[in-house]
C-alpha cells in the first residue's frame, strides 16, 4: 500500500544544492519585509495629502516632518497653511496610523489564534470578544450619546470585550486546561448569544441611533483621535514582542499538543498567555475601530503562501501587512464615495476576498498545500 | 543515560491505566514495551516526556525526576517520535526537521548553518533527504516517519521514545527503521506488537497488560508460551529463524470459537497453506 521508496533513491545531494533555495527564501523574505515598509510610507503620504483640502504629497510630508523634527523652516514660513497642518496633522495622519495599528493588531491576533487553537478558519472575531465589544458599544450608544454608567462609547465597547473574554475563558476551561476545540465551540455560541442581544437592541431602539449603530458594528477610524492610538498600540508592541520571542515555541505548537511538549514547550500555559493575548489584542482595537472582520482571517493566509508557516519569517510580514492592507482599505474608504465614508468591514470583504481567492487559485497556494 | 521507572502509577477519569510499573532502562540499551492495544504502553511513555503527569511514582532520566526538570532539560535528554502528527498548516520538510532544534535555541534569530547541516545530514541518514524542500503533508506515511525519525536524530538527545513507530510501514521500512533507531548507541524505549521485531531489535522487553508489568528481560526468557498466552490471549510457538537463527515466535488464535461449516474450511485450506509454505 505504502509507495515510499525502500532503497535510498539516488545519490544524497551535496549540502550545496540545498543552498539556492533557501538563498531564494531569504530574498523572497527580505523583499516582502522591503516592499511592505515602503508601501506603508507610500500610502501614509497619499493617505495624508488626500482629502477635501487640497494638499500635495510633498506638503503632506513636509508638515509630517516638521512636526517630528524641530526647527523646520517650512512649518514657519507660511507655505503651509494652518488649516492644511491642522489636516494632515491632526486628522488624517491618526487615522491612517489608527487604521495601521487596528490592522496589524487584528492580523496578528489572527496568526496567534490560528496557531492556538490549530485550526486555519480561526479569526479574533470567532472568540466572541468583537460581539462583546458590540453589545458594549450599542447599550452606550442605544442609551444615549453621553454614557452607560459614565463610560464613553470606547470605554463601553472595551468592558463589553473585556467581559466577553472572560466569559470565553471560563467556558472553555476544563481541569485548568484550554481545549482548543472547546474554546472555538465556546467562542462562537457566546458570540451567536451577544450578538442577538445587539440585534435586539438595535431593532428596539429609535431610528436615529441605528446609523451609529451600524457605522460601529461594520468598523470605522474616521473619528481618530492621537490618545486612541495609545491602548492600541502598547497592545500591538507588547504581544508582537512576546510573541516573536515565542515564535520557535508557536512553530512547535503548529506539529501538534504531543510533539511541542516533547519538544519542551508549556503547552497549557503556552496557549492560555495567546489566548489573553489575542483577546487583548482584539478588544483594544474593537473598542476603537468597531468591528472590522476579514482582516485577521486573510492576512495571515496570504503571508503563510508567501513566506510558509515558520513564525519568525512570517509574523514580521504578518504585523506589516496587515497593517498596509488596513490602510489602503481605509484610504478607499474616505475616497471611493466621496463625500460618503464606506464603513471598512464592507471594504476589507470586498477587496480582501477577490485578492485572497486569486492567491489561493495561484500555483505558490497549492505548492503550500491549500489544495488538500 | 539510563532512564527508571519507580513505581509509576496514572489514573485517567478514575481508571487505572498504569499500575505500580517499575522498571529501568541501563543507558544504551534498547527496551520494547510490548502488550495489547489500551495496556498502558503509550500512557507509560508519555510520563517520561513529561505529557503525562503520573498519580504517584516517579520517572528519572540519569537520576533525575523528569517532573522536576524544566520542559526544555527533559527535551534536551529525550527525543519523542510520536504516533500523533498532526498538519494543517503547510510545513516543509526542512522545517519539521529544523523543530528538533527548538529545544536547543532561544529567541528570534535565523537558524545558523551548523543547524541546516545537521539538518541535511539527519535527513541523508534517514534517506529523506530528496524530500527536503517538500511539504510535509504531502507526503506518504513512510515518508512522514522518516522526516519524524530524521527529527528525533537532529535533536540529538541520549534517549530516544518511540511509540509504535513501524505502524503503517511497509516490512522492508519496519527493518530500516529499527535499526536506523537502535544502531546509534542511544538509549531507546519503543512500544512495539511485532514480537519478532522486539526479538530482533530490543536487548530487554516488558510485557504489559491492563497497566501491570507481567514480565521485563530478554526477549526469549520473557517470550514463553505461557506469558505470551496469558499476555495476549494467543497460543505461540518457538521457532528458530530460517535464515537469523534466532528465536522466531509464530502465533495463532487460542482455541477457536466453533466456526460454521464454510468458515472452518476457509480456515483448514489457510492452515495447510501455512504449513506447506513453512
Amino acid at each position: 500500500m505504502n509507495a515510499s521508496p525502500r532503497t535510498i533513491p539516488t545519490l544524497p545531494r551535496p549540502v550545496v544544492a540545498l543552498a539556492p533555495a533557501r538563498r531564494a527564501t531569504l530574498w523572497r523574505r527580505c523583499g516582502a519585509t522591503a516592499l511592505l515598509c515602503a508601501g506603508i510610507v507610500v500610502v501614509i503620504l497619499l493617505s495624508t495629502s488626500t482629502g477635501p483640502l487640497a494638499t500635495s504629497l510633498s506638503d503632506a510630508a513636509k508638515i509630517i516632518s516638521g512636526h517630528f523634527l524641530p526647527g523646520m523652516v517650512w512649518m514657519q514660513d507660511g507655505t503651509i497653511s494652518v488649516s492644511q497642518d491642522q489636516a494632515v496633522w491632526n486628522f488624517r495622519l491618526p487615522r491612517t496610523l489608527l487604521a495601521g495599528i487596528a490592522g496589524a493588531s487584528l492580523a496578528l491576533a489572527g496568526a496567534l489564534l490560528q496557531t492556538n487553537v490549530r485550526n486555519p478558519l480561526a479569526e479574533p472575531y470567532i472568540l466572541g470578544v468583537s460581539a462583546g465589544a458590540g453589545v458594549g458599544a450599542v447599550l452606550a450608544i442605544v442609551s444615549g450619546s453621553t454614557a452607560v454608567a459614565g463610560l464613553g462609547l470606547n470605554a463601553a465597547a472595551f468592558v463589553g470585550a473585556a467581559g466577553a473574554t472572560v466569559l470565553v475563558y471560563l467556558l472553555a476551561r476544563q481541569g485548568g486546561v484550554i481545549a482548543p476545540s472547546r474554546l472555538i465551540l465556546a467562542g462562537v455560541a457566546l458570540g451567536s448569544l451577544l450578538a442577538a442581544i445587539t440585534n435586539f437592541l438595535t431593532i428596539t431602539t429609535e431610528a436615529q441611533n441605528v446609523y451609529s449603530v451600524l457605522f460601529f458594528l461594520l468598523g470605522s477610524v474616521s473619528a481618530a483621535s492621537y490618545p486612541q492610538l495609545i491602548l492600541p498600540g502598547i497592545a500591538l508592541a507588547g504581544v508582537g514582542l512576546y510573541a516573536m520571542l515565542r515564535s520557535r515555541a508557536l512553530n512547535a505548537m503548529l506539529a501538534g499538543d504531543e510533539t511541542a511538549i516533547a519538544l519542551g514547550v508549556n503547552v497549557t500555559s503556552m496557549r492560555r498567555t495567546l489566548l489573553l493575548a489575542t483577546a487583548l489584542l482584539t478588544a483594544t482595537t474593537v473598542a476603537v475601530c468597531g468591528g472590522i472582520g476579514f482582516v485577521g482571517l486573510v492576512v495571515p493566509h496570504a503571508v503563510r503562501m508567501i513566506v510558509g508557516s515558520d513564525h519568525r519569517r512570517m509574523l514580521p510580514l504578518v504585523i506589516l501587512g496587515g497593517a498596509l492592507f488596513l490602510m489602503i482599505t481605509d484610504l478607499l474608504a474616505r475616497t471611493v464615495a466621496q463625500p460618503a465614508e464606506i464603513p471598512l468591514g464592507i471594504l476589507t470583504a470586498a477587496v480582501g476576498a477577490p485578492f485572497f481567492l486569486w492567491l489561493m487559485r495561484s500555483s505558490g497556494a497549492r505548492a503550500a498545500g491549500v489544495d488538500r | 543515560m539510563n532512564v527508571s521507572f519507580d513505581k509509576v502509577s496514572v489514573t485517567l477519569g478514575g481508571q487505572r491505566i498504569v499500575n505500580n510499573v517499575s522498571l529501568t532502562v541501563p543507558s544504551g540499551t534498547v527496551l520494547g514495551l510490548l502488550g495489547p492495544n489500551g495496556c498502558g504502553k503509550s500512557t507509560l511513555l508519555r510520563t517520561l516526556y513529561r505529557a503525562q503527569k503520573p498519580s504517584s511514582g516517579v520517572v528519572r532520566v540519569d537520576g533525575d525526576d523528569v517532573r522536576s526538570l524544566g520542559g526544555r532539560d527533559v527535551a534536551r535528554r529525550i527525543a519523542v517520535m510520536a504516533q500523533e502528527s498532526t498538519q494543517e498548516f503547510p510545513i516543509t520538510v526542512r522545517e519539521m526537521a529544523m523543530l528538533g532544534r527548538v529545544p536547543h535555541q532561544r529567541g528570534f534569530g535565523a537558524d545558523s548553518t551548523a543547524d541546516h547541516e545537521l539538518i541535511d545530514t539527519a535527513l541523508r541518514e534517514v534517506g529523506a533527504v530528496h524530500l527536503t524542500e517538500r511539504y510535509f503533508a504531502g507526503l506518504s506515511g513512510g515518508e512522514k516517519q522518516r522526516v519524524l525519525l530524521a527529527r528525533t536524530l537532529v535533536q540529538q538527545t541520549p534517549v530516544l521514545v518511540l511509540d509504535e513507530p513501524t505502524n503503517h510501514l511497509d516490512i522492508a521500512f519496519q527493518l530500516e527503521l529499527m535499526s536506523l533507531a537502535t544502531s546509534r548507541g542511544l538509549t531507546v524505549l519503543t512500544a512495539l506488537h511485532d514480537m519478532n521485531l522486539a526479538g530482533e531489535y530490543c536487548q530487554n522487553v516488558a510485557l504489559l497488560q491492563a497497566g501491570e508489568l507481567q514480565g521485563f528481560g530478554r526477549p526469549h526468557e520473557v517470550l514463553e508460551e505461557n506469558v505470551i498466552r496469558a499476555g495476549f490471549g494467543v497460543d505461540s510457538r518457538r521457532l528458530e529463524h530460517p535464515i537469523t537463527g534466532r528465536p522466531l515466535v509464530a502465533v495463532a488464535r487460542l482455541d477457536p470459537q466453533p466456526a460454521s461449516a464454510a468458515q472452518q474450511q476457509h480456515i483448514n485450506h489457510e492452515t495447510k497453506t501455512v504449513k506447506e509454505h513453512a
